[in-house]
């Protein structure tokens, strides 16, 4: 036993890997194209004139680049009767997602520390439920939800879509801050407890300030499900206080004539910009909140 | 002076299972009291009650004669170390000392003078501005206990703080901590699992098993006079040699009969110990077995042994033989010329025996 060494099992020649490596990145290549081609068709388009469209091929790029569409998107767009682009809807998303992520996070993150660490009676079948409302289909609740808001008095208001998308993320997030907790050893609470912290003092003094990786993970999270929100944005909203997710739609279906693709793509892609720019910024702390989980002290 | 600590009668349960049974510990102000026994005997939960993390389930319980039942972890003036060290992740090693003085709103300059006080003692003076990511285990160790230091409690909790340092820190630490508490004169309450620290550390020793107190006393009556079986084969090391052996009531003493694999049984009189049952275990030290050939001190009985195993350690010689059908262990002085597999004459010192009844495990003499 003693003087078995390891030694590498060979894996074919020389050539064959070659291959097999130049096969891979072949294929990788061929998902990314197929992946970046609508995209790309979408970026292309929104840059042509509406004449270039009718005449040009689809993935041809723009003889001349031209604006216009992504004016007429931004701050013309008709959507029905308004003709305003999505630029109010916008900011009704911006001003609707922000709070709800926000405090979605924040209570996500009190009830993690009260699951993980303040372990009460009942808290599993509590946190089982919670769990349990991460599953539910929106459309099972939109009516009961529509009368609830009806009496609150918060019907077709950004308030109303606000609370809406902070009760539905709150499994979600739960779920994350209470995975994050746990693994926190329970006598870091038990040392703050004699040193004299409450409640509170511990979640705010020493909680938080482990949390920045699960923090980041939930708020990409919470925003791109509320930005994207189509749904409840379509169902809990009226005119003035409707998402860009449902303006969006309502350029896209609601024009008569000639269909302007240029402007419906621009539209399309400043929908998805927010979104986009969250990944790009926050991507890598993603997957770093995503697989760090325990905390060495 | 009401003591610093008096447990009466606690209880604990979770659920239907008792984890702790009927406790009952006082302590003075300056006694250095270590719980000890085996993993999942109910020493660590006993310190969380005395800290308040756990509630308890019966009983009372009182700091410095002040009744502290139900009274929460912050307001009873205790600090403790824990044995993950549980320092504060995201903190200094100077706020993770301050840390508990910001949240009683202690004034600035009082933390700032407390904190250097604490820092010079233990010596972490280059260590205040580092996370304690970057420390090593001793580095942390010394951390946790200035937490604590600052503090300046009525009572120190240790919750086995040394179990997580390798063999030759741990020592050093032990030292340290000895010797922080006859500086300090500090009353401290110290949980382990490992019988030479409780030895070497305490002034009042209490011995649990399943949740039961076997034995309360200074670290010499637990080590000279343990009161049943448990006690005597836990504390020790080499453990305490027990023989079953027969007795004989012998005009004036007792004469023990240890039965042997091959020959006549040994045969000892003892003229300390009357009336003892028929059949006991005999309790022996390693040390108080002796070469009867290199001198002998205080009431020896000899007798002739067949070793079985010789195994020089430096400073003694241990020799293992057969004895009542089990392997008793002798200490012997290193110059001894016992070899194994030969006879060799042992003194047994019968003024340092213990003996047991066989059945209950409680102590006769």
């Amino acid at each position: 036993m003693a003087d078995m060494s390891y030694t590498p099992t060979q894996t074919g020649s020389s050539a064959g890997k070659i291959a097999l490596r130049w096969g891979l990145y072949i294929m990788l290549g061929l998902f990314a194209l197929f992946y970046l081609m609508p995209l790309f068709v979408m970026v292309t388009t929104s840059f042509k004139s509406l004449e270039e469209i009718r005449t040009g091929d689809l993935i041809s790029l723009p003889r001349e680049f031209t604006f216009d569409a992504w004016q007429t998107a931004w701050s013309g767009a008709c959507t029905g009767i308004q003709c305003e682009g999505v630029r109010p809807y916008f900011w009704n998303s911006v001003l609707i997602a922000i709070p709800a992520v926000l405090l979605s996070t924040l209570i996500g993150a009190l009830n993690g520390y009260v699951v993980a660490q303040w372990r009460f009676k009942g808290a599993n079948l509590f946190f089982a439920l919670m769990l349990f409302g991460c599953f539910i289909p929106f459309q099972v609740v939109l009516l009961p939800m529509a009368r609830m808001l009806g009496l609150m008095g918060l019907a077709g208001t950004i308030p109303g879509l606000i609370f809406v998308h902070v009760i539905y993320g709150l499994g979600f997030t739960t779920l994350f801050f209470r995975n994050y907790y746990v693994s926190i050893p329970a006598e870091l609470t038990k040392a703050a407890k004699v040193d004299g912290a409450g409640f509170f003092r511990i979640f705010w003094s020493i909680f938080l300030p482990l949390s920045l990786p699960i923090i980041v993970v939930t708020i990409i999270w919470q925003f791109t499900q509320i930005w994207n929100d189509f749904l409840f944005g379509v169902s809990f909203s009226q005119a003035g206080t409707q998402p860009v997710t449902v303006a969006l739609n309502n350029i896209v279906n609601s024009t008569t004539g000639i269909k302007a693709y240029n402007v419906d793509m621009a539209a399309a892609i400043i929908a998805a910009l927010p979104t986009l720019f969250v990944y790009v910024v926050a991507g890598k702390y993603f997957v770093r909140g995503l697989t760090a989980g325990s905390v060495k002290g | 002076m009401a003591p610093i600590l008096e447990i009466n009668n606690l209880y604990k349960n979770y659920g239907s299972v008792e984890i702790l049974k009927d406790i009952n510990v006082s302590i003075e102000q300056g006694d250095f009291l270590v719980l000890v026994g085996p993993s999942g005997c109910g020493k660590s939960t006993l310190l969380n009650c005395i800290a308040g993390l756990e509630p308890i389930s019966g009983g009372n319980m009182a700091i410095a004669g002040q009744d502290m039942t139900n009274v929460s972890p912050k307001d009873r003036d205790i600090a403790m170390v824990f044995q993950s060290y549980a320092l504060y992740p995201t903190m200094t090693v100077a706020k993770n000392i301050t840390f508990g003085m910001k949240v009683r709103g202690v004034e600035q300059s009082v933390q700032d003078e407390k904190l250097a006080y604490v820092a010079q003692q233990l010596q972490i003076e280059p260590l205040l501005n580092r996370k304690p990511g970057q420390l090593s285990g001793g580095q942390r160790q010394r951390v946790a206990m200035g937490r604590a230091l600052v503090r300046d409690p009525k009572l120190f909790l240790f919750d086995e703080p040394l179990s997580n340092l390798d063999a030759k820190l741990r020592v050093e630490m032990r030292t340290e901590i000895k010797s922080l508490h006859q500086r300090l004169g500090a009353s401290m309450v110290y949980v382990t699992h490992d019988q030479i620290e409780a030895m070497t550390l305490a002034t009042k020793i209490v011995v649990m098993k399943g949740g039961v107190i076997q034995q309360i006393g200074t670290p010499a009556e637990i080590y000279t006079r343990p009161a049943n079986l448990f006690v005597a084969d836990f504390m020790g090391s080499p453990a305490m040699n027990l023989i079953p052996a027969k007795t004989k009531a012998n005009g004036s003493g007792t004469q023990i009969e240890i039965a042997r694999k091959e020959g006549a049984p040994i045969v000892l009189t003892d003229t300390r110990n009357q009336n003892l049952p028929e059949n006991v275990i005999v309790g022996v030290r390693p040390e108080d077995i002796a070469d009867a050939a290199l001198g002998r001190v205080g009431d020896t009985q000899e007798a002739e042994c067949l070793i079985d195993i010789v195994e020089p350690a430096g400073a003694d010689t241990f020799a293992v033989m057969q004895l009542g059908g089990k392997h008793v262990t002798a200490r012997l002085h290193a110059e001894t010329d016992a070899t194994a597999g030969e006879a060799q004459k042992l003194a047994f010192d019968l003024a340092k025996v213990s003996y047991f009844e066989p059945d209950t495990g409680l102590r006769l003499n």
